[in-house]
């Protein structure tokens, strides 16, 4: 049985003072895969981008450039999209894989039977640094001989159980070893840290970028706007592909997690990330909402939300599809 | 006497050494040098060091160099005597570096490509895609005509057998050929007839065909092809090369907030707006181009500029990713490599090399680490440098530090065997009688052209410091050599590429400057005309403080105007005024005193270094010396007096540069907007001050600081009188450092700004100008003038207001540097 979802992620950039040009490389456009479809899609930008030029990434994800040119105090960009998950094989949740370290010895072969990427995301990355400390503490998951994912599934534990979920601890520039060191954080330091144990192993593991459902407490009315984007990790295992595991909520990912888009870190896969001349300051405001489609209609949905009020009004064009 | 020279020069057999076979006995083509040297004395080898210091120090050639303070710099360091190189041995050289030039090309190409060599397991997939310089962003790209790789260099070193070897690959960026040219220039001169007799290749075609390679590759819209030169900007370590470079080929030297990107395009912003670039020859690194798609942290590069790229808009050498090359772990793999792209043999070896990311080879290599130097297989993060360490320098204890430092990240670290490198004699500046060796490697560079690589027939002879003969690091203190190559000139390839000027390539104007060209040269010219206001004044204020005969009324507004214009923290006597003045002129840390604004002037001027002419670079650098090198402490008030006379001196000499040694461009005419604004403002506000001393102060310091004591006593003889003296200084049109002078020019400028960039808001100096000339002097020019002191205070306002249009009209494009936001 799959499930549909409405995802709608929209990002509202203030800046302290006009910004003459901005450009922005986005990747908010859900990758479609094994386990996931895109039914509908479309990004919104406020005001009207006078380029925009979408192409694939070197890991597949579909991603957008956009430059802004007329002088602009606030940006907005609404990107929507209906997709349909598609249920993780059963086995999955209790497999168990070869031994690690015949995973490892696969990948860090010349020549590798490994596929090319799996080769890639074995290797570290900016934000994933290879770090002795955090390789011996895997270690204690990853004993000898042991089954890969039975391995991963108990490092993935570990991290939920002694790792504090905490906000304020995090930035999207919080170190590893900081994290590590500090024993708190979000999801992307927890997926970062679990790809970063892997990694220091030998074993390859992708950063997934998407978004998860929430469960409004019993008795209350599913809220717009209260949902946030999300990471996960996935782990390579010969005879299974990629095989998804979430530090954050300890679980393996199945009906309720929607991707974006998989890179070797964060770095790859920020949703949106921009260069700007003037502005002085900025703020920016994100608000996710993702809620299963049968729940509300697309466009009905999507008009609430443009209705949702700004503190100033915006004098661009009208609203542009992309 | 004879032979002295060369009697005690060391000799190790265990070594190549470039110019002698034996003791006593040089190699046949270095003959010639060797009779030459042999029969001189300790001063001829003064002279050649005198001459060249003399060129390095008056053309500026330094090599900035990091982690010091400030991002210091040096003077290039070159030795008189030039590696020279036999005809058949060069050609040689020339086969092998264009075998690898070509294969290396081959192999980007497929790296940003087809990705067969990972597929059919002829490389490492681990080695290039863990190698920080893979740039994910290019793969897929066509990297459009000529290759992805359209200069390359190499660093040979010579075995003691002779024989040539590979130690290092620049594909990304090479440096060095600017300097090159610029030692070729210096040692040519050293020994015009050796040059001559040796027949030695010239340099020139090389550049020539980069050019023209370059313009025949990059996307043609039907007008002439723009080329620019990016660079990181001045506290790069080779900016000096890169503005020499520029200036040589005749591209414009831009920074990336000169350059944007629209409609698919790269433009470059100039003064009459925005101008296509065709061709980028990069000295900027792969990940600091775009900060959109390239690297998050830096807005040093041009945002956008991967989709024009991608569109096939603009041609970049290199293209971006590169420097993915640059890893001596590849190595290993380039004979395999070789037989299968090009179907040849390597034609030259490189070090045997172990990269640590395959298991059995770090085992390997740690086992026999005594024999073996460590190195960095990819580059390491900024400020994680590593090595290179020499196994045979390590104890047990270095050798486990190290040996567990490769085990925790094997894949960055490589092996390589020790080549001893060749020897060649140095001349030694302490002890002219004696050559020293040095150890020496020679970077040989080579260009992608339509009819295939092109090698320069010479190249850069970098030699060791004397610390540590085996490596060679302009950044730790080595030297550099010129590089002979002796032959007949072969037929020049270019000729086939060269296109005649046309008509639409004459440039006349100026209106293509860069808007931060510009914006340099107005505050070069504000700079410059500041710093002579400025000593001009300190020279009248030390020597009335020196005479001690003012009155009360006259030393009390010298004291005021000296802290209108930030020289005196206080009104002072002059007593107490001595200190500051004198700080002034020789502290650089008094903000706003002299010394200070020399330092300004100095780098503004270092800004514009690709604009400004060898003569008045000279002038500059000796100016800025001359702050740097004079104590702060204990000088007195006369030595202030003479050092304010060699400025004033230079500040003329600069001042006549710009009159005499400038095309009357766009250009020129802001450089002279910033010093008539300049001298407008300090004009008015002497005279202002002057006023309000009124009828009983007498204006000859003012006449002092105007510069026009001369002319007033010629015309008068007599005392100063206000009458005589405001009207030499306000209204007579023939004084250049009248008011009317000033705001005659400023009309003249702006017109032709106006004409030919379109209009700027009003600021009425074109009004004053006129009201000026119908002041009545009889009636008006007096020191209690009210509708004299109105009109000056209106000047000083409009001045003011009009430099502020001038930056807001002219200037805004370079306004607001980039930020990347998240």
């Amino acid at each position: 049985m799959s499930q549909i979802y409405h995802v709608i992620h929209e990002t509202l950039y203030r800046y302290g003072a006009p910004v003459s040009l901005s450009q922005h490389l986005l990747h908010l456009t859900p990758r479609a895969f094994d386990f996931q479809r895109t039914l509908r899609h479309q990004i919104e930008i406020l005001p009207a981008p006078v380029e925009s030029e979408t192409h694939v990434d070197w890991f597949g994800n579909p991603a957008q450039w956009i430059a802004v040119r007329q002088p602009h105090a606030m940006l907005r960009l609404i990107a929507a999209s209906t997709v349909e998950v598609l249920p993780r094989p059963l086995t999955w949740r209790h497999a168990g894989g070869p031994a690690w370290e015949n995973v490892a010895a696969q990948l860090a072969a010349f020549p590798s039977a490994a596929p090319l990427d799996a080769q890639e995301f074995a290797l570290p990355s900016a934000q994933t640094p290879l770090l002795e400390e955090v390789r011996q503490w895997a270690l204690a998951s990853f004993t000898p001989r042991r089954p890969l994912l039975e391995a991963a599934r108990h490092l993935m534990q570990r991290i939920h159980g002694e790792f504090g979920f905490d906000p304020e601890a995090s930035s999207i520039s919080t170190p590893l070893a900081e994290t590590f060191r500090r024993r708190r954080g979000v999801c992307q330091d927890f997926s970062h840290l679990m790809i970063s144990a892997l990694r220091s192993l030998g074993l390859a593991a992708r950063y997934m970028s998407g978004y998860i459902l929430t469960h409004p407490a019993p008795g209350k009315p599913r809220l717009v706007g209260t949902d946030a984007s999300h990471a996960w990790v996935a782990v390579w295992c010969p005879e299974n592909g990629w095989v998804g595991f979430d530090p954050t909520n300890n679980c393996q990912p199945d009906l309720e997690h929607v991707l974006l888009g998989w890179g070797r870190d964060f770095a790859d896969v920020t949703p949106m990330r921009g260069v700007i001349l003037g502005g002085a300051s900025h703020e920016v405001e994100v608000q996710v909402t993702m809620m299963p489609a049968q729940l509300r209609d697309f466009d009905e949905l999507l008009a609430e939300l443009r209705q949702r009020p700004l503190e100033k009004k915006s004098e661009g064009p009208e609203i542009a599809l992309s | 006497m004879p032979q002295q020279l060369f009697a005690d020069y060391p000799q190790d057999a265990r070594r190549f050494d470039e110019m002698f076979v034996a003791a006593g006995k040089p190699r046949p083509h270095y003959a010639d040098l060797h009779a030459r040297l042999a029969g001189q004395d300790s001063t001829y080898i003064r002279d050649l060091f005198s001459e060249v210091d003399r060129q390095v120090r008056d053309n500026g050639i330094t090599y900035n160099v990091y982690d010091e303070a400030e991002g210091g710099s040096r003077p290039w360091a070159l030795d008189p005597l030039p590696l020279i190189i036999p005809a058949e041995e060069w050609g040689g050289i020339e086969r092998a570096v264009i075998q690898r030039a070509t294969l290396f090309s081959r192999i980007l190409a497929d790296l940003y490509g087809p990705q067969t060599l990972f597929a059919e397991g002829r490389l490492p997939p681990a080695l290039i895609l863990g190698h920080p310089g893979f740039q994910r962003p290019a793969h897929g790209l066509v990297p459009g005509n000529g290759g992805p790789l359209h200069l390359f260099a190499v660093d040979l070193a010579r075995a003691p057998d002779g024989r040539w070897w590979v130690i290092n690959d620049r594909t990304q960026a090479p440096s060095g050929a600017g300097y090159a040219l610029e030692n070729r220039i210096i040692t040519g001169r050293l020994h015009p007839d050796l040059f001559r007799d040796l027949r030695v290749r010239r340099l020139a075609p090389f550049f020539a065909a980069l050019r023209d390679a370059i313009a025949s590759y990059a996307p043609q819209d039907g007008g002439p092809v723009n080329t620019v030169l990016l660079t990181p900007g001045p506290y790069n370590e080779t900016y000096f090369e890169q503005a020499y470079l520029a200036r040589y080929l005749g591209f414009p030297l831009v920074e990336g907030q000169d350059l944007t990107v629209r409609d698919g395009c790269v433009w470059l912003k100039t003064l009459s707006g925005l101008r296509r670039v065709h061709a980028i020859l990069r000295r900027m690194d792969d990940d600091f181009c775009d900060p959109l798609e390239l690297r998050a942290d830096s807005a040093l590069g041009v945002p956008g500029l991967m989709d024009v790229v991608r569109r096939g808009n603009v041609l970049l050498a290199n293209s971006i990713g590169s420097s993915v090359l640059e890893t001596g772990a590849l190595s290993g793999f380039l004979p395999g490599l070789c037989e299968h792209l090009l179907g040849e043999k390597l034609a030259m070896p490189g070090a045997a090399t172990w990269w640590c990311g395959e298991t059995p080879a770090m085992e390997d290599a740690l086992k026999k680490a005594d024999h073996l130097v460590f190195k960095s297989a990819i580059p390491q993060a900024h400020g994680q440098h590593f090595g290179p360490v020499f196994g045979e320098d390590l104890d047990a204890a270095g050798r486990a530090a190290l040996s567990a430092k490769v085990r925790a990240a094997p894949r960055q670290f490589l092996a390589q065997e020790l080549v001893a490198l060749s020897r060649v004699p140095v001349l030694n500046r302490q002890q002219p009688r004696h050559l020293v060796d040095r150890s020496v490697g020679l970077r040989v560079f080579a260009v992608a052209t339509p009819e295939g690589y092109m090698v320069m027939p010479g190249g850069l002879a970098r030699t060791s410091s004397e610390h540590d003969v085996r490596v060679l690091s302009s950044q730790r203190g080595g030297g550099s050599k010129d590089v002979w190559v002796c032959g007949e000139q072969t037929a020049a390839p270019m000729s086939l590429l060269r296109r005649p000027v046309s008509a639409a390539d004459l440039v006349r104007s100026g209106a293509g400057l860069s808007s931060r060209v510009v914006e340099n040269l107005f505050w070069f010219g504000r700079y410059s005309e500041r710093c002579d206001n400025l000593a001009r004044y300190l020279r009248v204020a030390l020597g009335r403080v020196a005479d001690n005969q003012d009155t009360p009324v006259e030393w009390g507004a010298l004291a005021a105007f000296g802290k209108q214009i930030g020289i005196l923290p206080t009104i002072c006597d002059e007593r107490e005024a001595v200190r500051p003045l004198v700080r002034s002129v020789v502290d650089a840390s008094v903000s706003g005193g002299l010394a200070s604004h020399i330092l300004h002037l100095s780098r503004v001027g270092f800004q514009l270094r690709e604009r400004l002419s060898t003569d008045n670079w000279r002038t500059l650098n000796a100016l800025a010396r001359s702050v740097e090198k004079t104590p702060h402490e204990n000088v007195g008030i006369y030595e202030a007096m003479a050092l304010l006379d060699e400025l004033i001196s230079s500040f003329m000499t600069l001042a006549g540069f710009t009159l005499d040694g400038m095309t009357r461009d766009h250009g020129w005419r802001f450089l002279s907007l910033g010093r008539r604004i300049e001298r407008l403002q300090f004009q008015t506000e002497a005279i202002e001050t002057a006023m309000r001393m009124g009828e009983e102060g007498s204006p000859e310091w003012l006449l002092e600081i105007s510069d026009s004591i001369v002319t007033y006593r010629s015309r008068y003889m007599a005392r100063p009188e206000w009458l005589a003296v405001l009207d030499l200084l306000i209204a007579d049109e023939a004084n250049p450092r009248g008011i009317v002078f000033q705001t005659g020019g400023l009309r003249d400028y702006l017109r032709r700004l106006d004409e030919s960039l379109g209009g700027m808001p009003d600021t009425g100096i074109e009004a004053l100008h006129t009201r000026l000339l119908h002041l009545d002097p009889a009636h008006d020019f007096h020191p209690g003038s009210a509708s004299l002191q109105e009109a000056l205070a209106t000047l000083r306002c409009a001045s003011a207001e009009l430099s502020n249009q001038i930056s807001l009209h002219f200037f805004s494009h370079s306004d607001g540097s980039a930020r990347v936001i998240a």
